[in-house]
């Protein structure tokens, strides 16, 4: 049970990561287009990034199985590639990054829309380009925004069921917390799951916790 | 309009029509001369067209030209992006970037070479950027007295030390012009007092052209050798500040 405890716990954290990873460069560079730029169809791609948030996670999971399925159309693009995302622990990735976005992206886009525009302006008269005022100014301005975001899309990585459980599996050895939760309780093994809550209640509590922190500091 | 460059002076062309909202700003001007102030209230438009030079505000039609260099030319499709425009702005809450230091400041658009050169604050002695530095490099830090700056934050500054340390932001990119909005307005009279001769030197020693915002006549008398009168979008005086500016009185 410790060694499930252990291994669980390991898995989701380091999947819960490289989620956060996979979800930061387009996440960030969507919070930017919607905080900074003018252009058609931005309603609907802040509609579409929001999606995950109130669509239930099991239908996110099966859209997600049928793109990347070997019949869908993002599948058969990786397949020749060698590259299966189902039933492995890559789909694990995906269906933590797909649910984790839309937070990232709504702390990262209150946290560019927050810093003043003027400082962009001026770093531009003093001979930076768009790319380097990106790097140099915009992002650490709304650095906080960003981080908080990247906090809550990681929490939300963690806590991850519904789009996982579709996407993933149960496989053995590559179960999410809240998957091995599910499949103690089914099976009736309440202390194994009450142990797997505890861990997830910690790491929740830590991240929670942090991106308040992040949130109230100036 | 002909322009003279590496002579006495070089000439800026401002001739642009520019709507937002309710206001509109027409200016048809062709100034030489070193250092012009445009004057007039608030509202007036002065901002905007420091704005529209920078790059910052793209006119609805017109030509702006600094000595031989076109930067906007509605007709022929002429619009250079503020990055390569080489005009220095000091706007007036300054707009310096809070998560660097003076240094971080002082050397953003500094070029490499120059910025290396730039003395550790560890070994910052008795002024000056030390040898080997870029002339006009060496001397804004040196008029401006930041060397001693370098390592604070910007927030611990005072608003003398500010204003000084924007200024030397916008002069060690080696500006083709500097345009600098209201730079002593936030300051109470004591401090502008202090920062005027800074201006001065700037003026006499680096030699920059400058567009000079203000609304004080005395300000505009010692700094400007033309000026420009702003009501409502539009130039109503143009001329020799002494000649222009005797209806107005001496405070700001």
């Amino acid at each position: 049970m410790t060694a499930e405890l252990v291994q669980v716990t390991a898995f989701t954290v380091l999947m819960a990561a490289v989620a956060t990873l996979v979800m930061l460069p387009p996440g960030v560079a969507v919070a930017w287009l919607l905080a900074r730029r003018e252009f058609p169809g931005r309603t609907i791609l802040e509609t579409v990034v929001s999606l995950p948030l109130v669509v239930p996670p099991v239908a996110t999971g099966l859209i997600l199985l049928k793109l990347f399925g070997r019949r869908g159309p993002l599948g058969a693009v990786l397949e020749p590639l060698g590259i299966d995302i189902v039933f492995t622990w890559r789909a694990v990735v995906v269906a933590m990054a797909v649910m984790g976005i839309p937070l990232l992206v709504r702390a990262a886009r209150a946290g560019f829309e927050q810093a003043d525009r003027r400082y962009e302006a001026i770093a531009a008269t003093l001979g930076a380009r768009p790319w380097r005022v990106f790097w140099t100014v915009s992002l650490p301005l709304a650095r906080r925004g960003v981080l908080a975001g990247t906090v809550l899309g990681f929490s939300r990585a963690i806590g991850e069921f519904g789009a996982t459980i579709m996407l993933a599996g149960a496989l053995p050895g590559a179960r999410t917390l809240s998957v091995a939760i599910y499949r103690n309780a089914e099976l009736g093994r309440d202390a194994a799951a009450m142990t797997l809550i505890a861990a997830a209640v910690t790491i929740g509590f830590a991240a929670v916790y942090l991106s308040n922190r992040l949130g109230t500091a100036s | 309009m002909s322009v003279v460059r590496g002579g006495v002076e070089a000439a800026v062309v401002i001739d642009i029509r520019l709507r937002a909202g309710a206001f509109a700003l027409d200016l048809r001007e062709s100034i030489a001369a070193r250092t012009v102030a445009l004057f007039g209230p608030s509202g007036s438009g002065k901002t905007t067209t420091l704005d529209a030079v920078a790059g910052l505000r793209r006119p609805d039609a017109g030509v702006i030209r600094v000595g031989r260099h076109v930067l906007f030319d509605a007709r022929r499709g002429v619009d250079v992006p503020p990055y390569d425009r080489k005009v220095g702005y000091v706007p007036q809450d300054l707009a310096l970037f809070p998560h660097l230091d003076v240094r971080g400041n002082v050397l953003y658009g500094a070029r490499r070479r120059a910025a290396e050169r730039v003395p550790a604050a560890s070994t910052v002695g008795n002024g000056g950027a030390g040898p080997g530095t870029h002339a006009a490099h060496a001397s804004a830090l040196e008029i401006l007295e930041i060397d001693t700056l370098l390592s604070r934050r910007v927030d611990g500054l005072s608003g003398g030390e500010r204003q000084r340390v924007a200024l030397a932001r916008a002069l060690m990119t080696d500006p083709d012009l500097l345009l600098l909005d209201e730079p002593l307005a936030a300051l109470d009279l004591g401090l502008r007092d202090r920062i005027l001769p800074y201006l001065e030197r700037v003026r006499d020693e680096i030699g920059t052209p400058m567009i000079y915002v203000s609304h004080a006549a005395d300000e505009v008398r010692r700094m400007a050798d033309h000026v420009l009168v702003l009501e409502a979008g539009r130039a109503v005086r143009s001329g020799a500040p002494a000649d222009v500016l005797a209806q107005y009185a001496g405070g700001g």
